[in-house]
């Protein structure tokens, strides 16, 4: 069984980034399985707004979560140009809705600045602290939280 | 895992096979339908489990089998006859041995008080009988008979060395050791000695550790290099063997291996001049052979003669027992030992090829390809290919009942006993197989309904004699494959349902209101209550706080149902149907506000199109419909599943009726029925999780996933 851990940011760590809403985020690339096209989900009943559904991932079911309305963003309405980056932790894998992937970076931990009290609560639960790469701020996704998050609100109790 | 846990693994996975054995052999002994090869086996598996605890150090596991194989050994060999009280006490000892093998993988305290009185039940029931039979075979002249009752028996045409367990001695603890003796050991390997990685070398190590050992290897066997099998075993030697030791120890060298080798073990004649005899050979049934008292030669030159020649032909004798021993090696390459993960990976993996395969067949067809077109037809073979695999896959999931069933024959003497009844359990349709986890799961439920059976479907001893039936109560377990589901049946020839004590009890529990009327099947449904108990004491043995109502959700969550029927005076019978396999389902997909959904076919009764003057309005919002004189409720998926926010007109909807729990009929209301179809089941769980209304998932022939309806919860959901 294949049992991938939220990898801990070390020394020269790889990170996926991608856009959403108009600021950039980015996850830890070891957490990453696959990135793929929009493609229309089956909606779950009785789901947050922020679960699109379900789509067939080579087989097995892989629940989609639009991460700008999980954040407290407006929700995405997608097209076929939005992207779905397919994560892995533990042997739950999700996939998220994003705008689109921008880069590849490779980063020092020491870089990994706490995330600025000006951020909503709400955000603030899903972020591990930003980065400031070539002027930009990129903020980093805790998937671990992501994930939890959405298992416990998967509307059983509802 | 480092090596040793592996191999350890394996032993204890090896046990249960062995306890399986066992069990299978002690109850054919006890419904009399054995054969000599019965109890072979039992011993065989009782010895195997000792030998790999042995190894482990499994001290208290090697004490019991220990004394176990002793009591076996003498039922073997004849000295003691399996009566019904010997057999209980076998089977009782077979459990103690599973819960030893259980504890010593698992950890955990045994019960020693437990393992002790069986311990000695087995020590008395070996040493009674066991004490006359040893005498004989000790050279004692005293019990020599005369030579006339030698010829006369039936051993003269027998004079051949047969190989003999070291247990068979150990068993009788009976011979004496004397001063420097000289035995010829002849030791013929099998291939499957060196297959287990055992070690002539070592064997003959051990050999000369107990004394003066001369070692002779015949080469003679030994064929041409191209006809020679690497894997073969050519090789025999005869050892003479000089030391202070019994007969039973130079056994003991072989214990381990001594059912894949032929060993002999003679002891040389000492010479007396007042009095000389030849050792008896024991034979295998190990009737106490009469040793003739010498006044002169009284074995006939003839006999020594054949001994010799037996003796230095070991080819000739052993041909009977090494085809006896092939049959065992060549059953075991039949099956091989594959981790389960790997088995569903392959399972997923055609899952996936079945739903390829639709889609290819689905695009072919909208791209317009003539149906006899080549490639249609070629694609309608890959459809049977792959159906085929997806059977044979499935096949191997699949496992007979019958460790299941045989686990509750345990079940029924340990709670027979708590409660003081006589109780026989009658079994049939052992070889039914059914997916591995739908065995898995069945354990507790079945658990529990066998108690039940036994602590209240079955009267007391004086009561079953005062309704005229005999003491013996019957707990009959059956397993029959139906239309594509396995029926389990658990009866009891007892008195039935107490109709009115179970009304009263739901009454006064709060089940049901006072003063309903409840038709009789009503009433047994009761019993299914949450809540419902009706032990008046909460027994040690049922009523542990669980009743009928969850090992009614266990079977539902398998995909099963479960009914009762009971007869005054008669007995009572729970049915249980159950799916084949988790994996697959039968469904007919629906499509519901603009989605597509799979409602499992099993729930369906029938599917109807609502008429204006058949619908009726209930209160505020509920409607119901009017079926053949009753009314049932109308339930509309779409709203309740929170795909849209407006019930539909049921007049434009497909009404799917359906049954739940209790037999409760409702309809469900979709928009339209696609077709019929065998779905995959996929979990939503894993990277989910539970969704009201949802049972699982599915992929469909487009490639889309549908969600596969979860009736019972939707019926439940509308009613509160």
């Amino acid at each position: 069984m294949m049992h991938v851990k939220e990898h801990d940011l070390s020394k020269n760590s790889e990170l996926i980034a991608f856009r959403l809403g108009g600021q950039e985020f980015c996850v830890d690339i070891m957490s990453v399985r696959d990135i793929r096209g929009w493609t229309p989900t089956t909606p779950l009943p009785h789901s947050p707004g922020y679960v699109k559904g379900v789509i067939n991932l080579r087989g097995s079911v892989l629940p989609v979560i639009d991460l700008a309305a999980r954040l407290g963003f407006r929700s995405t309405e997608p097209t076929a140009r939005h992207v779905i980056i397919v994560t892995q932790v533990g042997n739950q894998s999700v996939g998220l809705l994003v705008d689109a992937v921008s880069d590849i970076l490779t980063i020092n931990a020491d870089t990994i600045q706490p995330t600025p009290d000006v951020a909503s609560e709400l955000a603030r639960a899903f972020m591990k602290g930003v980065l400031a790469i070539e002027g930009r701020m990129i903020s980093l996704i805790g998937l671990d939280s992501v994930l939890q998050s959405t298992r416990e609100n998967s509307g059983f109790l509802n | 895992m480092d090596t040793m846990a592996a191999i350890k693994q394996t032993f204890f996975q090896e046990c249960e096979e062995q306890l399986a054995e066992l069990e299978t052999g002690l109850l054919a002994i006890e419904s009399e339908e054995h054969d000599p090869d019965t109890i072979n086996a039992v011993f065989r598996a009782v010895h195997s489990i000792k030998g790999g605890a042995g190894a482990f150090g499994l001290e208290e596991l090697v004490r019991f089998a220990h004394t176990f194989e002793t009591t076996l050994d003498l039922v073997r060999g004849g000295q003691i006859q399996p009566d019904a009280g010997l057999l209980k006490l076998m089977l009782r000892s077979s459990d103690i041995l599973a819960d030893l093998v259980r504890y010593s993988r698992d950890g955990g305290e045994m019960d020693e008080s437990r393992v002790a009185q069986i311990h000695d039940e087995l020590t008395r029931a070996a040493n009674l009988d066991a004490a006359p039979a040893a005498k004989p075979a000790a050279p004692a002249p005293a019990a020599f008979e005369p030579v006339g009752a030698f010829d006369a028996g039936s051993a003269d045409d027998d004079f051949v060395p047969i190989t003999i367990s070291f247990d068979d001695i150990l068993g009788d603890g009976g011979e004496a050791s004397s001063a420097e003796q000289i035995y010829v050991v002849s030791f013929r390997p099998k291939p499957e000695l060196y297959a287990k990685a055992n070690d002539a070398i070592k064997l003959l190590r051990e050999i000369r550790a107990l004394g003066n050992a001369d070692v002779a290897c015949d080469i003679s066997d030994v064929p041409l290099l191209t006809e020679l099998d690497p894997e073969g075993a050519y090789l025999s030697w005869t050892i003479r063997l000089g030391a202070d030791v019994t007969e039973a120890q130079v056994r003991e060298v072989f214990e381990f291996v001594e059912f894949d080798c032929d060993v002999s073990v003679t002891a040389e004649p000492k010479v007396d001049p007042d009095f000389e005899f030849v050792p008896a050979p024991i034979d295998e049934t190990r009737q106490a052979m009469p040793l003739p008292v010498d006044d002169g030669p009284i074995i006939p030159e003839a006999v020594l003669a054949k001994i010799a020649q037996v003796n230095a032909d070991p080819a000739k004798a052993p041909p009977a027992a090494a085809a006896v021993q092939a049959q065992p090696a060549q059953q075991a390459q039949t099956t091989i030992r594959v981790d389960l993960d790997r088995v569903d990976r392959l399972i997923d993996l055609v899952g996936e090829l079945v739903i390829n395969q639709s889609m290819l067949s689905q695009r072919v067809t909208e791209a317009g390809i003539a149906r006899l077109s080549e490639v249609a037809v070629g694609l309608d073979d890959l459809e049977q290919l792959t159906r085929e695999i997806q059977d044979s896959v499935m096949a191997i999931r699949a496992q007979p009942v019958r460790p299941i069933f045989q686990r509750m024959s345990r079940v029924i003497r340990e709670v027979a006993d708590m409660v003081g009844k006589s109780v026989r359990l009658v079994t049939e349709g052992e070889n039914c197989e059914v997916d591995k986890t739908v065995i898995e799961r069945l354990a507790d439920p079945l658990t529990h309904m066998i108690r039940n059976a036994v602590d209240h479907g079955l009267e007391k001893p004086e009561d079953r004699i005062k309704a005229g039936k005999p003491e013996q109560g019957v707990v009959r377990m059956t397993a029959a494959h139906r239309s594509g589901r396995v029926i389990i049946e658990v009866s009891d020839d007892g008195a039935g349902i107490n109709r009115a004590r179970v009304k009263e009890i739901a009454v006064k529990r709060g089940v049901i209101e006072p003063g309903v009327p409840l038709s009789d099947s009503e009433i047994d449904d009761l019993i299914f209550a949450p809540g419902f108990s009706t032990a008046s004491t909460v027994s040690d043995v049922s009523g542990r706080g669980v009743g009928m109502d969850v090992v009614k959700r266990s079977i539902q969550a398998l995909g099963g149902r479960i009914s009762i029927s009971s007869k005054p005076g008669q007995g009572t019978t729970f049915t249980l149907s159950l799916p084949l396999t988790l994996a697959v389902l039968d469904g007919m997909v629906v499509t519901v506000a603009g989605q597509t959904l799979v409602v499992p076919l099993t729930a369906i009764v029938e599917t109807l199109q609502p008429k204006g003057p058949e619908v009726h309005g209930l209160g505020e919002r509920a409607k119901v419909i009017a079926i053949r004189g009753s009314f049932i409720p109308l339930i509309d998926v779409g709203y309740k599943l929170g795909y849209r926010h407006d019930e539909a007109d049921p007049l434009n909807s497909v009404a799917i009726m359906v049954e739940s729990e209790n037999r409760v009929q409702s309809a469900l209301m979709v928009d339209g029925i696609i077709g019929q179809q065998q779905v995959v089941i996929k979990s939503l769980e894993t990277n989910y999780g539970q969704v009201f209304g949802v049972a699982a998932a599915t992929i469909l022939g487009d490639g889309r996933v549908a969600v596969i309806l979860d009736v019972d919860a939707i019926v439940a959901g509308n009613r509160s």
